[in-house]
């Protein structure tokens, strides 16, 4: 509901509000000897775990609910109530890419030949599998113009540490890993500690007043112990690096290596291509570009791919054929990293994004870029004049505001983000990337129609509106949720990590040094 | 391209609404000589049904009607239908990492509930909300001690899963720390006179398996012991959760490493799978990954939100405790909701199914072979020694659409002709016999149901 007042409060398009279940925690509701489960008879004759496991046997009994099928049904669809998600509309979370996750993607992925494939079983019963990796693999290269790809790294950061540790055996190879990698400093937070993961210093560029590379600075900063750069292009603000080349120069005359971080991958699918521009070796993230939902926070995959330069050092095993047309698993591999992941990577996630890949096609590959990038030079034209846009710099994918003129009135980014759930939006990233005073970070994928664009700009203009003339409306939002904001800092100092039996949860006991929470 | 919501008018429309007078324009910012100006060489578009047909093509491809014996970190369990119903709800499962927690409360308290399985089952006080797989959690649990003890020398038993092993040694192997082995003894456990006498000062951590590798239990208080006695973390790495309704906890361990595919996760071909780390609560500060707290909000009502994010890489850049952002949170949703359908009774029928299955394997494939190790308690695999190569073995296996046991001599070549085998609550007794008799020689008809 919203606040009464006189003053002026928007008028909500996109929803109304209705009920949702409450439901409490699935402990609070068991009762002893309600089941969930019927087990098949045992055909064997059953043991006596005691005396088969002696001091091994379990003789507690661990705390897990006591329920019956329904009322699982009921706990689970309930909770699923309490979130927003893609399915119910607009989700322009700025470099995380909410795109569509096409059903047919779900489906294929279950089919049974594919997800009761054993990892172990021999290659010659698992040549379907293979052959999905090979043209998978076969695709993303083409797409990025690079000469061999790694489907291990099992999201977008283990593709990092894997990208750098492929930089790292490269240096090695000619005798000196190098000491450091620079990173803009409008890079993700996973660039520093990958760097930092894989035994690099991290060395930050500055970004120049069009929030890009300053080929100048970074020419000065590169020198032989250079490992790399990490860049992400399009940049996090949305700015294609146009002088990408010239990075590239600047780093190759150097011997350093150009990384590229693909998280942003969505702008150029089709378009143009990393391996083409320069870069030496990049991860992609399945789970943004190629459609394979987030599901609340992974899994994800994350696929590197490098020129042939690198190719020596991918983790083992590679998918090679054989002369007789077989593929199978190359484990033969002396110059490796070695294993960044126990058997092949997150294949499931493969199965989607091949599904997404062969659904597109190229024209439905370039067309998706091209509307990812309409929407959100739409989004920016209709909105810059009521926030402060830092970068006139052209938008790809996303477009980057500051609440600049809304803290005028005491509002920041993240009052907005929080209002903007009332108006029937997930909020687009906050106060990111840092090189933003008070960023809007909004990426709206190819996605939405124009009338879901509308209803967002109207709600976001109103919400200006709001800032203006009734800004603690603003302040105090969200006032149509399940709970409104909840007490972070009480959560950090006195963390309740789990539900305790009887009585109420308990803080854990931290130590002194975690004062800087 | 049925997935955009879009005519070409609306295109056209808003391209002259964003002064644009057509889609290169906005492209214009790539340099001539980077633009690719050919459709990419990839398949054509397909429509739904050619999709799904390419798909089935290749699942059919794959094994299909074969009994398997195949576990070594990779486990056929039943996975209850409702699993599968709940995480497609698009609510749940296209929906982001919970950062806005006002509307992600579902995906939140599941993972609080995760959590709170997770140290109920390992006997650990706190649990994040999940890492990759495994492995990875392995070598994430490894460096987490070395942040704890601030000490570098690691030791890793040999009966931890090969692969596990390789990827601890990737992660170490530039942070100026590698790890040395302890090998095992006659009963398929850890060495440990071996290990007494490898771990020193300098030791950070002592890193077991169990079940470990040949499905062996492990002695826990034992290792610990030795462990303790020179401050050096004990990680214990599980790979077969479900081993946790019948075995004893690790509870001496500091960190518990989980690989819960088990619970109710597809193989899939090797992926995705659900890591998580339990350890004891003073390790907090040193944990990796997302974890999720209970807290209150402005009216006082109950909630739930990420919490400590200051240990992470969005906050701590070159200074978190780890690189990792997305989890595999979905997931850990499904086996939340596995250890829901089982509960408290059920985890433990299960679990005693699988050690009922298993023994029966092992007595009656053992009648052809060895069984190594025989006299120290296990869970649901054995290592089988035979005359016949393992190769040889397995081909002849196939035949009667058996997939047997896995060859161990790539890892474990001291072990001669050796197979890894693992029977679970959905090996039937006739497969079991099936397979028997073909390793026995013997001539067999087998149904894989």
């Amino acid at each position: 509901m919203m606040a009464t007042t006189d003053r002026f409060t928007g008028t909500t398009r996109k929803v109304t509000a209705h009920l949702t279940q409450n439901e409490g925690l699935s402990f609070e509701k068991s009762s002893p000897g309600k089941k969930g489960y019927k087990l098949a008879p045992l055909d064997v004759p059953a043991v006596d775990a005691a005396a088969l496991l002696g001091e091994a046997v379990r003789k507690d009994e661990p705390t897990l609910p006591e329920l019956s099928e329904i009322e699982i049904i009921r706990h689970f669809t309930r909770l699923s109530t309490w979130n927003y998600a893609i399915d119910l509309g607009m989700y322009p979370l700025g470099s995380c890419t909410m795109k569509y996750n096409p059903r047919v993607n779900e489906f294929v992925s279950r089919l049974e030949g594919i997800a009761e494939a054993h990892p172990y079983q021999p290659e010659s019963l698992s040549q379907g599998a293979l052959g999905i990796i090979k043209l998978l693999q076969d695709c993303l290269m083409e797409i990025t113009g690079m000469d061999a790809i790694t489907l291990q790294p099992a999201a977008g950061a283990h593709g990092e540490f894997t990208g750098i540790m492929l930089v790292r055996a490269y240096h090695q190879s000619k005798g000196n890993p190098r000491k450091h990698v620079i990173i803009p400093d409008s890079a993700h937070g996973t660039n520093p500690a990958t760097a930092a993961t894989c035994g690099y210093q991290v060395v930050n560029l500055k970004s120049n007043a069009q929030g890009g590379v300053d080929v100048a600075a970074l020419a000065q900063m590169v020198n032989e112990d250079t490992a790399a750069m990490m860049l992400t292009n399009p940049s996090t603000i949305g700015v294609f690096e146009n002088e990408i080349h010239k990075i590239a120069d600047v780093l190759h005359d150097k011997g350093a290596l150009l990384y590229m971080d693909g998280a942003n991958m969505n702008a150029l699918v089709g378009k143009t291509r990393p391996g083409d521009f320069g870069a030496d070796v990049m991860h992609l993230n399945l789970h943004k570009t190629f459609s394979t939902p987030h599901g609340g926070g992974g899994p994800g995959s994350g696929p590197v791919a490098c020129k042939k330069t690198l190719e020596p050092f991918l983790p083992s095993p590679v998918l090679k054929q054989g002369s007789n047309g077989l593929l199978y698993w190359d484990y033969n591999r002396p110059q490796s990293v070695g294993r960044v992941r126990m058997l092949y990577g997150n294949f499931g996630m493969f199965v989607r994004a091949l599904a997404y890949i062969l659904a597109n096609g190229p024209d439905g590959l370039r067309q998706t870029t091209e509307d990812a990038v309409l929407n959100a030079n739409y989004i920016r034209r209709k909105l810059e004049d009521v926030y402060d846009l830092p970068y006139s710099t052209p938008s790809m994918h996303e477009v980057v505001f500051s609440d600049k003129r809304q803290t005028r009135n005491g509002v920041k980014t993240g009052d907005i983000a929080k209002r903007l759930i009332d108006y029937g939006f997930h909020p687009y990233t906050t106060s990111f990337p840092l090189i933003v005073p008070g960023a809007l970070m909004i990426e709206p994928t190819e996605s939405e129609s124009r009338e879901e664009l509308d209803l967002f700009i109207d709600a976001m203009r109103q919400i200006a509106r709001e800032v203006e003339e009734n800004p603690e409306l603003v302040t105090s939002a969200p006032h149509s949720t399940r709970v409104s904001r909840l007490d972070e800092t009480t959560a950090a100092r006195k963390p309740v990590l789990r539900w305790q039996a009887a009585g109420a949860s308990e803080a854990v006991e931290i130590d002194s040094a975690a004062k800087e929470w | 391209m049925r997935y955009l919501p879009k005519s070409d008018t609306e295109r056209i429309e808003m391209l002259r609404e964003i002064g644009a007078t057509s889609i290169d324009d906005l492209f214009s910012v790539i340099p001539d000589e980077y633009r690719l100006e050919r459709d990419l060489d990839i398949p054509r578009q397909m429509g739904e049904s050619e999709v799904v047909e390419y798909f089935k093509a290749a699942a059919a491809r794959n094994a299909n009607g074969y009994a398997s014996f195949l576990g070594a970190g990779a486990y056929r369990h039943y996975r209850p239908v409702i699993i599968d119903s709940l995480v497609q709800r698009g609510e749940f499962l296209t929906s982001y990492t919970p950062y806005q927690a006002e509307i992600t409360q579902g995906t939140l308290q599941a993972i609080f509930e995760f959590q709170t399985m997770i140290c109920e089952l390992t006997g650990m006080d706190i649990a994040n909300a999940s890492m990759y797989d495994g492995s990875t959690g392995a070598a994430e649990a490894v460096m987490m001690a070395i942040r704890v003890t601030g000490r570098d020398d690691v030791l890793v038993a040999r009966t931890v899963h090969p692969e596990y092993r390789e990827v601890m040694h990737t992660y170490a192997q530039h942070q100026g720390h590698d790890a040395r082995e302890v090998g095992y003894g006659p009963d398929g456990r850890i060495d440990l006179a071996a290990l007494e006498q490898a771990v020193t000062e300098e030791t950070a951590c002592v890193l077991v398996q169990s079940p470990n590798f040949f499905g062996i239990i492990e002695d826990i208080p034992a290792i610990a012991e030795i462990a303790h006695k020179k401050n050096a973390l004990l990680i214990v790495s599980i790979a077969e959760a479900v081993s946790l309704g019948i075995v004893r906890p690790p509870v001496e361990a500091d960190i518990v490493s989980m690989e819960a595919q088990s619970f109710g996760v597809a193989l899939s071909y090797g992926g995705p799978y659900c890591g998580v780390l339990a350890a004891k609560e003073k390790y907090l500060r040193q944990m990796p990954g997302r974890l999720v707290g209970e807290t209150k909000d402005t009216q006082g009502r109950r909630g739930f939100v990420l919490t400590l994010s200051t240990r992470e890489q969005h906050i701590r850049r070159e200074k978190a405790t780890s690189n990792i952002c997305t989890n595999q949170a979905l997931v850990a949703l499904m086996t939340t909701i596995f250890l829901t359908v089982y509960g408290k009774q059920g985890m433990r029928e299960l679990a005693e199914q699988n050690l009922a299955k298993a023994k029966y394997a092992a007595n009656a494939l053992g009648k052809q072979g060895r069984v190594l190790f025989a006299g120290t308690p296990r869970f649901h695999e054995f290592v089988l020694q035979t005359e016949e190569p393992a190769g040889q073995l397995n081909a002849r296996l196939l035949e009667k659409k058996i997939i047997g046991g896995l060859p161990l001599e790539k890892w474990y070549p001291e072990l001669g002709n050796a197979t890894l085998w693992c029977a679970t609550e959905l090996t039937t007794k006739e497969q079991i016999d099936a397979a028997a008799a073909v390793i026995a020689g013997a001539p067999v008809a087998v149904s894989t149901r």
